[in-house]
C-alpha cells in the first residue's frame, strides 16, 4: 500500500489534486469548452507516468533530476526586471509569474488594421473562436506528453499575437517572460498566427533575476504561418541556472510559408526543448536554428521533428551547442517524409564545440523516409578548438581563453548569418557575446 | 633601441633537434633576411620564438630587450612586442578581420579598459589606406576562402595594426605570384622604420628583390654558418646551396687536418 501511496505521490509531484482545484478556483470567469480542456489535460498529466531510463524518446537524458516535487504556483510581484530586446519593438507584453506585468500597446493603426497582441486572458474573451482553433492545438509527439498536459492544466495566461491577412510588420513584437520566485512554476506560453501573405518577427525572452532560485518551467510556443506567410521567431531561454525547464515548440507552415525561429538556450540547470516542424503544404518551409551555451553542470535536451506531409516542402535544421565545463548536451533529430511527399527537401545538422574535457555531447540523428524522391541529410558532428587557429590568435596578443570566445563565436556565427534582419543579427551577437563573459 | 637578442638556442619537436645551436641579434630597425634550404630549420625557429606549444626550446634564450622571453605564452610574447607573420596562416570561419583585430587590440589595453570603437576604426581606416587595402576587405572572416595573396595582405595589415618591435616573416613569399610578392613587399617596406625589427625567412633570393635586407644569414642543419650583408644573397642565388654546403665540407676538412696536424 505504501508503495502504491509513494508512486502516485511521484506522478504529480507539487501539483495535486488540490493544488488544481485551486488553481481553477483562482482563475477569472473563463469559456467552459477551455475548463474542460484544463480539467482533462489535469487527467492525463496525473495518468502518466513520469519519464523512465529506459523510454527511447528520453535516451541519454539525466531522468533522476526530473522531479516535480517542492514547486508552488507563485503570486504575481511588483517587481519587474529590466529586459530589453537591443532593438525598437512595435508592442511589447511582459508577464511576471505568468501574469500581465507591462505591456506596450500596438501603435492604433495597427490595431485598426486587425493585428492582435494580446493576452491569453483577454483573447478568451474577446477573441474566442481564433483561440479555440489554435490553442495547445500540438500533440506532444517527441517524449513530453506528460509536461505538455501539466501545461495545459496550469496555463493562467501568456501571449496571442495575430497577424491578419497581407499586413507586414517591420518591427518586431517582444513578449517577456519573468520568474522571480524561489521554488515558483511557471508555465509562459506564446501563439503567433500569422493569416495569408502576414509577416511578423516575435522575440520571446523567458529569464529569472536570481541564477540560484530553484524554479519550474513548462512552456510552449506554438507558431502558425498561413498560405505565403512569413514569421521570424527568435526565442530567448535565460532561465535561472538552477531551474527545470521544458518547452514545446511548434512550426506549422502552410502553403509557400516560411517559418524561421532560432532559439538561443543559455539557461536552465536541465533544459528540455521540443520542436516540432509541420510542413502541411506544398512550398512550406521551416528554418529551425538553435544555439546553446551550455556551462558548468547545465544539461540541454533537445529533441526535434522536421514531418514533411505534402510535396516539394522544404525543411532546414541547423542546431550548435558550444559545451564548456562539465555540461551536457543532448540532440535526438528526427526527419519524417510522408509518402505523398514528394521532392522534399529535408536538412539536419547538429555541431558540437567542445571547450572542455570534461563536457559530453550526444547526437541522435534520425530518417523516416516514405517517399521515393527526396533529398534528405543528416550529420552530426563534434569537435575541439583546433590548436593551430588557438595558436594563430594568441600570437596576436589574444588570451587563451578570449582566443576561445572568440573562435566560438566564429562557430555561432554560421547560425546566426541565416538571420535576414541585420539588426536582429547584430543585436543577437551582442547578447551572445555579454553572456559568454559572465 | 629595442633588441632581439637569439643566443644559442637549441629547439626540438619532440625528440628531433631541428635548431641546434642558432644565436642571432637583431636591433629595431634591421632588416635580417635568413635563407636555407627546406628542412634546415628555417620556419621552427620562427615558431619557436613566438611560443608555438609543438616546439621545444632546449636550450639557449630569446631576449627582447633584455629580457627573456621563454617563460611567456605565445599571447603574452605578441604584447611585449613580437609579431609572426605565418607562412599558412589559419582560416578562422565566422570571425571577421575587423573584430579580430579588435579582439588583438583590446588584449593590449589594462584590465576593465574597454576599447574606444571610434579611434579604433579610424586607426583601421588609416592603416588599410597606407597599405591600399579596401575597405571592405575587413568584414570578411579572417582568411576564411582567400586566396594566397589575400592571406598575407591581411598578415601585413594585422602587422600594421599591432605595431610589433619585431616581426618575424615565415616564408612569407611562399605560393605567391609576382603581383602578390609586390603587394607583400609594399607593405613591409612602408612598415618598415627605425621602430621595427624584422626577421625574414626565405627560401628564395626573390624576396630580397623587393625587401633589401641589412644582413643575410644562412642557415644550415639548424644554425647559421655563413653571414653578410645583401650581396650574400646575390651570391647563393648565383652559386647555390651546394656552394654553402662544399665550403662548410671543406672547413670541416681544414678544422679536422688542423685538428690532426695539433696532436
Amino acid at each position: 500500500m505504501s508503495l502504491a501511496f509513494s508512486s502516485a505521490m511521484s506522478l504529480t509531484g507539487s501539483f495535486t489534486a488540490d493544488v488544481f482545484a485551486a488553481h481553477l478556483a483562482s482563475l477569472p470567469p473563463l469559456p467552459d469548452w477551455w475548463l474542460e480542456r484544463k480539467r482533462a489535460a489535469y487527467a492525463r498529466f496525473a495518468a502518466l507516468p513520469m519519464p523512465t531510463r529506459t523510454d527511447e524518446a528520453w535516451r541519454f537524458s539525466t531522468i533522476t533530476s526530473l522531479t516535480l516535487d517542492g514547486f508552488s504556483l507563485p503570486l504575481p510581484s511588483p517587481a519587474l526586471p529590466p529586459a530589453t530586446i537591443g532593438l525598437p519593438a512595435t508592442a511589447e507584453l511582459a508577464f511576471v509569474n505568468g501574469f500581465l506585468a507591462a505591456a506596450v500597446p500596438l501603435a492604433a493603426e495597427l490595431r485598426a488594421r486587425g493585428v492582435i497582441v494580446d493576452t491569453l486572458q483577454h483573447a478568451f474573451h474577446h477573441h474566442e473562436a481564433l483561440i479555440r482553433e489554435y490553442l495547445l492545438k500540438q500533440t506532444a509527439r517527441l517524449g513530453s506528453a506528460k509536461f505538455s498536459a501539466l501545461h495545459e492544466a496550469f496555463l493562467t495566461d501568456g501571449a496571442f499575437i495575430y497577424v491578419p491577412r497581407g499586413v507586414e510588420l517591420d518591427q518586431p513584437i517582444a513578449v517577456f517572460h519573468h520568474s522571480l520566485t524561489a521554488n515558483g512554476a511557471a508555465f509562459p506560453h506564446t501563439l503567433i498566427v500569422a493569416e495569408d501573405l502576414a509577416r511578423v518577427t516575435v522575440l520571446e525572452y523567458f529569464g529569472s533575476s536570481d541564477d540560484s532560485q530553484a524554479q519550474l518551467a513548462v512552456g510552449a510556443t506554438d507558431l502558425y504561418a498561413s498560405h505565403g506567410a512569413q514569421i521570424t521567431y527568435v526565442g530567448k531561454q535565460d532561465w535561472s541556472h538552477r531551474a527545470l525547464s521544458f518547452h514545446a515548440h511548434a512550426n506549422v507552415v502552410r502553403r509557400d510559408a516560411r517559418i524561421q525561429s532560432l532559439n538561443l538556450h543559455l539557461g536552465a540547470r536541465q533544459a528540455r526543448h521540443e520542436a516540432l516542424s509541420q510542413l502541411q503544404a506544398p512550398g512550406a518551409f521551416s528554418e529551425m536554428l538553435a544555439l546553446t551555451v551550455a556551462r558548468e553542470n547545465q544539461e540541454f535536451d533537445q529533441r526535434t521533428l522536421q514531418l514533411h506531409q505534402a510535396p516539394n516542402t522544404k525543411s532546414d535544421l541547423l542546431y550548435k551547442n558550444a559545451l564548456l565545463d562539465e555540461a551536457r548536451t543532448i540532440f535526438s533529430g528526427l526527419i519524417v517524409v510522408d509518402q505523398d511527399a514528394q521532392k522534399t527537401d529535408a536538412y539536419q545538422s547538429n555541431r558540437n564545440l567542445m571547450l572542455s574535457e570534461a563536457a559530453e555531447a550526444s547526437s541522435l540523428p534520425g530518417l523516416e523516409i516514405q517517399a521515393n524522391d527526396v533529398r534528405c541529410t543528416h550529420g552530426a558532428t563534434s569537435s575541439r578548438i583546433d590548436p593551430e587557429q588557438e595558436f594563430y590568435l594568441q600570437s596576436r596578443g589574444i588570451a587563451k581563453s578570449a582566443a576561445d570566445e572568440l573562435l566560438t563565436f566564429g562557430f555561432f556565427e554560421e547560425v546566426l548569418s541565416r538571420l535576414t534582419n541585420e539588426d536582429l543579427h547584430d543585436a543577437l551577437r551582442t547578447l551572445i557575446q555579454t553572456k559568454f563573459k559572465k | 633601441m629595442s633588441s632581439l637578442v637569439i643566443k644559442d638556442l637549441h629547439v626540438a619537436i619532440g625528440d628531433k633537434k631541428i635548431v641546434q645551436g642558432l644565436s642571432l641579434t637583431i636591433n629595431g630597425g634591421e632588416v635580417h633576411a635568413i635563407m636555407g634550404p627546406n628542412g634546415t630549420g628555417k620556419s621552427t625557429l620562427s615558431k619557436a620564438i613566438a611560443g608555438h606549444p609543438d616546439y621545444t626550446i632546449t636550450s639557449g634564450d630569446v631576449l627582447l630587450d633584455g629580457r627573456s622571453i621563454l617563460d611567456r605564452e605565445a599571447d603574452e610574447r605578441a604584447r611585449a612586442g613580437l609579431f609572426l607573420a605565418f607562412q599558412y596562416p589559419s582560416e578562422i570561419p565566422g570571425v571577421s578581420i575587423a573584430n579580430f583585430l579588435r579582439a588583438a587590440v583590446q588584449a593590449r589595453l589594462a584590465e576593465g579598459e574597454e576599447i574606444d570603437a571610434t579611434a579604433y576604426y579610424k586607426r583601421l581606416y588609416s592603416k588599410m589606406d597606407l597599405l591600399k587595402i579596401d575597405r571592405k576587405f575587413t568584414s570578411r572572416a579572417v582568411n576564411d576562402g582567400f586566396s594566397g595573396g589575400e592571406k598575407k595582405r591581411c598578415e601585413i595589415l594585422q602587422m600594421a595594426m599591432l605595431e610589433p618591435k619585431f616581426a618575424l616573416m615565415d616564408e612569407t613569399d611562399s605560393g605567391l605570384d609576382i603581383d602578390a610578392l609586390r603587394i607583400v613587399a609594399d607593405g613591409v617596406n612602408t612598415l618598415r622604420g627605425p621602430n621595427l625589427g624584422v626577421l625574414m625567412i626565405t627560401h628564395y633570393q626573390r624576396l630580397l628583390n623587393y625587401i633589401v635586407p641589412d644582413h643575410v644569414h644562412v642557415m644550415w642543419d639548424g644554425r647559421i654558418v655563413k653571414s653578410g650583408d645583401k650581396s650574400l644573397a646575390l651570391e647563393l642565388e648565383a652559386k647555390g646551396y651546394d656552394w654553402v654546403k662544399k665550403e662548410l665540407a671543406a672547413t670541416a676538412t681544414a678544422a679536422a687536418a688542423t685538428a690532426a696536424t695539433v696532436a
